[in-house]
């Protein structure tokens, strides 16, 4: 009883007013930010009484979905491009920032005390570099006991939101990777391993003196693996650190960025870590039934303002405020049947 | 109707009632026999013909490269499989070899050596065996066995090994636990307790008769199993060989865990790898367009391959009826 005062009360609060009755929403996509939304959900729930169903089943999917209609939106690790956003009819926004850290296993070697460009991470991905005492690497790590090991690559081999965000990376910092194999949730790698999943990659790299790899930040950070010093765009060499991905996200022009496509690879700032990327919610521009429209961005606009604890606690980054405020104003393009916005 | 219904209703109606009554249901039973195996029949046909649909971008734009080539590549839409149907027929091949002889093993010893108290203990725990989940086999493959398998196996091979014989060329690869082979015996070990099993109850299916009065005559074990049991069973053995290489050629999971999911060829028995099943698994998730035509299409050629393998124990065994 007082649960469903506390929700109507809610309900009006948030400007619905017309109906008391529980919300049950459905969402598919990137299994990234799964658990934040389950722990989101969760509270909302207990809140207000909506119940919100998402099922982890990959970005791809959760795109098929959306443009299907079967799910009331959608979420990917890729955002779609302002054309096939259009050509979906669809509307695209950002919710919480991850990223991806090179781990390593060399024997010797502390955390954070090997750095790493993009241009030698792509060489190393790419086959060109083959030892850990090469010349190039030596370079850049002056004092570092390299060991004359053979290094192993180790990479994704299931489609993923992460092998997206590390391959655009490495074919924005090398064009041998751009014309070679490419950015995508999979490509054809030149050589190495392919691990199943962050737990796959880290098995694999545990297991093997020598090995590299790359698993998102969340994972590296809860497992305590060997991760590298990245050198960003204005030259200073970052940790994979929540402050890190952060100072990407601020310093990323997102205000210039139309339907929010936006990598937050390389951004500037003497404190961003260069392989971030933020996860994505598309929902259609038009939506046929405007009260779910609504329950929908309501989610999201409590997920703003109450969720950043919870998504701390599953050590995922969470949006600056100033990047909240511009996607409340993009929500206004969100309209019902009748041409209004459905959320205000 | 249960029997007991119709045990029950039987004494109430009258003889000539009663027959029309069975010839009714006989008709009811036999149309839901028909029924079954045609279902069957039909979901089969559906597979095969929603496969080829799906896939038939991909078999369209390739033709034959599609099985002839090893790029891959899902930047430039760009699919040739050759390299995970390598896989896939290499990997249950040495699985079928590993896991024969112990299943064969397993089940001799049961039906003739097994000190009864023991029969039933041993029988329970293959079948236990049986049971278990292959993305457990995965898990424990990755974090159990694969650091065993590379320290014990890999490396004093690749050690061992001396430079340019086929040795070195065998054990190319990266010593890390993950490959070709560590993958041929998880699935060895996956099918073992099938094959043990349904060999298990072929040898009970041997008359005591026929044993006894090989063993009256002098015969010993190895006698008796070579030259009475095993021709009396062996069209059948090819049926559970074939159970085994079935489950081997589809198993997904735990091959995805282990076999270092790389699309080329495979350059020596420690090297990564990939099966069907196993690329199958890892993108059709994030598939769209021709990537995921190319999957469906890959679905198809295992299908074939399945189809094939079956035929072919098909022909074995008339050759062998002929015998």
């Amino acid at each position: 009883m007082i649960k469903t005062l506390v929700g109507v009360a809610l309900a009006s609060v948030v400007g619905l007013g017309s109906t008391a009755m529980a919300a049950n929403l459905s969402g598919a996509g990137a299994t990234f930010p799964a658990p934040v939304y389950a722990k989101w959900a969760e509270a909302y729930k207990a809140q207000t009484g909506n119940s919100l169903n998402y099922q982890a089943i990959g970005s791809g999917g959760g795109i098929k979905q959306i443009n299907a209609n079967t799910v009331d939106f959608g979420a990917s690790d890729k955002p779609l491009k302002p054309d096939a956003l259009a050509a979906g009819g669809l509307q695209q926004f950002p919710t919480v920032i991850g990223g991806v850290v090179p781990v390593m296993n060399l024997p010797g070697v502390k955390p954070g005390q090997i750095k790493l460009t993009s241009l030698v991470l792509a060489d190393i991905y790419l086959g060109l570099i083959t030892k850990w005492n090469d010349p190039v690497i030596a370079s850049w790590n002056k004092g570092v006991p390299l060991p004359n090991l053979p290094i192993t690559v180790v990479h994704r081999s299931d489609g993923s939101g992460t092998s997206f965000l590390f391959t655009s990376y490495l074919s924005l910092g090398d064009p041998k990777w751009a014309n070679g194999p490419g950015a995508n949730d999979s490509v054809n790698w030149p050589k190495g391993i392919g691990g199943k999943g962050n737990d796959g990659v880290a098995a694999f790299v545990k297991q093997t003196p020598g090995a590299i790899g790359y698993v998102e930040y969340a994972y590296a950070k809860q497992n305590h693996m060997t991760y590298a010093l990245m050198r960003n765009k204005s030259g200073a060499w970052v940790a994979p650190t929540a402050e890190a991905f952060a100072a990407a996200a601020a310093g990323a022009k997102w205000s210039a960025a139309p339907g929010f496509y936006l990598l937050l690879l390389d951004q500037p700032g003497a404190g961003a870590w260069p392989i971030t990327g933020a996860t994505f919610i598309l929902v259609h521009s038009k939506q046929t039934n405007a009260q779910t429209g609504h329950d929908v961005l309501a989610f999201f606009d409590w997920a703003y303002k109450n969720g950043n604890p919870a998504a701390a606690a599953l050590d995922y980054v969470t949006l600056p405020d100033t990047v909240k405020a511009l996607v409340r104003k993009s929500w206004l393009k969100v309209v019902g049947p009748d041409g209004k916005p459905v959320y205000k | 109707m249960s029997t007991a219904e119709i045990l029950a209703a039987d004494p109430a109606a009258g003889p000539t009632r009663s027959v029309a009554k069975g010839v009714g249901l006989e008709v009811f039973f036999e149309g839901i026999c028909f029924a079954a195996a045609t279902a069957l029949l039909a979901a089969l046909g559906g597979v095969l013909v929603s496969l080829t649909i799906g896939g038939w971008p991909a078999i369209s734009k390739f033709g034959l490269g599609f099985i002839t080539t090893v790029t891959w590549d899902p930047v430039r839409d760009v699919y040739g499989a050759a390299g995970p149907i390598v896989g896939t027929l290499i990997t249950a091949a040495l699985a079928l070899i590993m896991a024969l002889p112990i299943a064969g093993g397993v089940a001799f010893f049961l039906v003739e050596l097994c000190p009864p108290i023991l029969r039933r203990p041993i029988g329970t725990a293959v079948e236990l065996l049986a049971g278990i989940p292959s993305i457990v086999y995965g898990m424990w493959g990755l974090f159990v066995f694969a650091p065993a398998f590379a320290k014990y196996v890999e490396v004093p091979a690749m050690a061992a090994a001396p430079s340019g014989s086929i040795w070195e060329t065998l054990t190319q690869g990266i010593p890390n636990g993950s490959g070709i082979l560590a993958a041929s015996i998880i699935l060895a070990i996956m099918i073992l307790p099938f094959m043990a099993a349904t060999l298990r109850e072929l040898l009970m299916t041997v008359p005591a008769q026929v044993r006894e009065s090989a063993y009256g005559l002098g015969a010993t074990t190895g006698e008796v199993v070579m030259s009475v049991t095993l021709p009396y069973v062996r069209r059948g053995a090819i049926g559970a060989i074939m159970l085994g290489l079935g489950r081997a050629l589809g198993e997904t999971m735990a091959v995805t865990f282990i076999i270092g999911n790389s699309h080329g060829f495979p350059q020596g028995l420690f090297d990564a790898g990939s099966t069907i099943a196993s690329t199958i698994a890892n993108e059709f998730n994030e598939a769209s367009g021709l990537q995921s035509a190319a999957l469906m299409a890959l679905g198809l050629v295992l299908f074939l391959i399945t189809f094939t393998v079956l035929a072919l124990a098909r022909l074995l065994l008339r050759e062998q009826a002929r015998l």
